[in-house]
């Protein structure tokens, strides 16, 4: 579903993060920018927290370790198939497997993870987007009431938007 | 700041836009040149599979395994195409942990070379079995008689190695093209825009996701640096957990590691030059990109020599007869020629990098490359074929002679893998613009004024 408010351009990367501070100041904090490079002087003005993909690569490593040992240990012991005087559970000879898993399902949670948090895939349009920000634009889309949009619109303009456009869900 | 202006002291600085343009315009649609070139080598693998059915058809005996060397040319074959992969992994991930900044002009190809290198290699032992079409048995699940697969045996932690390296690069190349695909999707038309559409995922780059994508970029860096070190050493048990002299060898990991990055360098060389030269990406994959793969070539080249005396000297000091005598017969025996081919192409050749003017001339870095390709081939021929042609028992030392019908699928992996490279340029940027536009000057509006 489309958001209504206002989406302000911005030709340059500086007058971007200013504007993120001017508009915080001004009481506007529901606003989502967009960039077509991360900067950290953007992310930083932003005030996220670190991401949370990194959990999702220690418990996808966490499980993947287990469940490498445990494929091999068990089936090991299922089905003893004994070779000279080698021990069923032959640990050095696991580890490979263990050591494979664990980076597979590390690297399998944190796609899901970067998915989940990052919103991806999402195909509908609900924040106003403009082609150029994916190029050397940068967007400020200010999520507001119908009553307010007039404000968000002046406000973006006082803060050095090229363009301002309503719009309307 | 000082190292991005150091990186791109050579760009007249372009602006965002100029990056996009420059590195998209080779998406446009291609000349005659590129369908022909295209169709020739859809014609060589198409007789590479031809090849390949007669082998399906006729068994095995159309390659020319003899009754020792029953390893040939096939998995020669499979460790060379992984060898490739290696580096596009070691300059995507291990030279982003490091920070090198050079490694972005031709970091996109490398990991591209990955993906296809695999894919090459992962059909190698698929048509080396005798029956291709119980491939499906090296998985891991239990046969009706409820037997599961040997854990203990190194062609089982192939499997795993190399179908983890084949998933992770992927999921690591595709996450790197997002933000790209979202750039190519905002200028394009036509099929193309619903394709990029499909697959830049409706990348909006929004705060949020630059801060999930950069986290979930770091890690697949770190989780793909140990394992790229560990697919080629796992490739190397292959060999060195039999006993056969010459290959029964502690050395055999880190030695297989080194040679994969050297062998790889120099495809990337062989492939991001005519690149480079076709598409006129002179500005951002410049000489001083290319001087510091010679630089890398020259280290991991010096790896490998010492790694080649250390061999001779492990078989003389080990007081081992059989282990001597292999040595020996490598150097001196039926298949010398291809040692010494080796040793020019991987030890000697390289010196001439150490020259400044050498590293820095992309016509003679292109010559030297197709010398390493050759090289490190060899490498492995000499390896697989030489060590299993004198085994540890004389009676049954025999000779090898390729057949037209490895050679014709020596030739279609090749083709094979330069079709989905070609491909691959043309329909997805060859560079990272998003990583170039991180490492050159931001629009700022003070420079617009000065303008």
């Amino acid at each position: 579903m489309k958001q209504t408010g206002a989406l302000g351009v911005f030709s340059h990367l500086d007058t971007t993060v200013d504007a993120v501070r001017e508009l915080r100041k001004q009481g506007f904090n529901d606003f989502v920018v967009q960039s077509p490079v991360p900067r950290h002087e953007l992310l930083d003005v932003l005030e996220h927290k670190p991401s949370p993909v990194r959990l999702w690569t220690l418990i996808g490593g966490l499980l993947g370790c287990v469940s490498g040992f445990a494929l091999t240990i068990w089936t090991s012991l299922e089905w003893p198939h004994r070779t000279s005087a080698k021990p069923i559970v032959s640990i050095p000879a696991f580890v490979v497997i263990a050591f494979e898993l664990t980076i597979l399902f590390g690297a399998l949670a944190t796609l899901i993870g970067l998915f989940f948090h990052a919103r991806l895939p999402r195909f509908s349009a609900d924040i106003a987007y403009d082609s150029r920000f994916s190029d050397d634009h940068f967007g400020i889309f200010i999520k507001c009431k119908d009553d307010r949009l007039d404000a968000a619109e002046k406000a973006l303009r006082v803060v050095g938007a090229k363009e301002v456009r309503i719009e309307e869900g | 700041m000082a190292q991005v202006k150091k990186v791109y002291e050579t760009v007249d600085s372009p602006s965002y836009s100029q990056v996009s343009r420059d590195i998209l315009r080779p998406l446009e649609r291609p000349g005659v040149r590129y369908y022909l070139l295209l169709g020739f080598v859809m014609l060589v693998l198409a007789w590479g599979v031809y090849a390949w059915t007669v082998q399906l058809d006729q068994g095995l005996g159309v390659a020319g395994y003899t009754l020792s060397v029953r390893w040939a040319i096939y998995i020669v074959n499979f460790v060379f195409w992984v060898g490739i992969a290696h580096s596009g992994t070691l300059i995507s991930a291990i030279l982003f942990l490091f920070r090198a900044r050079w490694r972005l002009a031709v970091a996109r190809s490398a990991e591209a070379m990955t993906i296809f290198a695999v894919m090459t290699a992962g059909l190698f032992p698929i048509i080396h079995l005798g029956r291709p079409w119980f491939f499906y048995w090296l998985m891991p699940y239990p046969n009706d008689r409820g037997l599961w697969v040997n854990f203990r045996s190194p062609l089982i932690w192939d499997v795993f190695a190399v179908s983890t390296y084949f998933t992770t690069s992927a999921i690591f190349w595709y996450v790197g093209l997002i933000p790209d695909i979202a750039n190519a999707r905002d200028r394009a038309t036509g099929w193309r825009l619903k394709v990029y559409t499909l697959l830049s995922l409706g990348w909006r780059g929004t705060g949020r996701q630059w801060r999930h994508y950069s986290g979930a970029y770091l890690f697949f860096a770190a989780l793909a640096t140990p394992l790229v070190i560990s697919v080629h050493s796992v490739v190397s048990w292959d060999f060195a957990m039999g006993i056969v002299p010459g290959w029964h060898s502690t050395i055999f990991a880190p030695y297989f590691v080194a040679g994969a990055i050297f062998s790889g360098l120099g495809m990337v060389l062989t492939l991001a030059i005519p690149v480079r030269k076709i598409f006129k990406l002179h500005q951002y994959i410049t000489v001083k990109h290319f001087e510091s793969l010679a630089k890398m070539i020259i280290f991991t080249s010096m790896i490998v020599t010492y790694a080649y005396v250390t061999e001779f000297f492990v078989a003389w000091y080990s007081g081992n007869l059989m282990e001597q005598k292999a040595f020996w017969s490598r150097a001196f025996g039926q298949f010398g020629w291809a040692f010494w081919l080796m040793i020019f192409c991987n030890s000697v050749v390289p010196l001439v990098l150490w020259s400044k003017k050498v590293r820095t001339n992309v016509g003679a870095l292109f010559v030297i490359s197709i010398f390493i390709n050759i090289g490190m081939w060899f490498e492995r021929f000499v390896i697989v074929v030489g060590s299993l042609s004198q085994g540890v028992e004389p009676a049954a030392w025999t000779s090898y002679r390729p057949t037209w019908v490895e050679l014709s699928i020596l030739a279609g992996s090749f083709a094979w893998f330069l079709m989905w490279f070609l491909l691959f340029v043309k329909l997805l940027p060859a560079i990272s613009i998003t990583e170039v536009k991180e490492a050159m000057p931001p629009p700022l509006r003070g420079e617009a004024a000065a303008r």
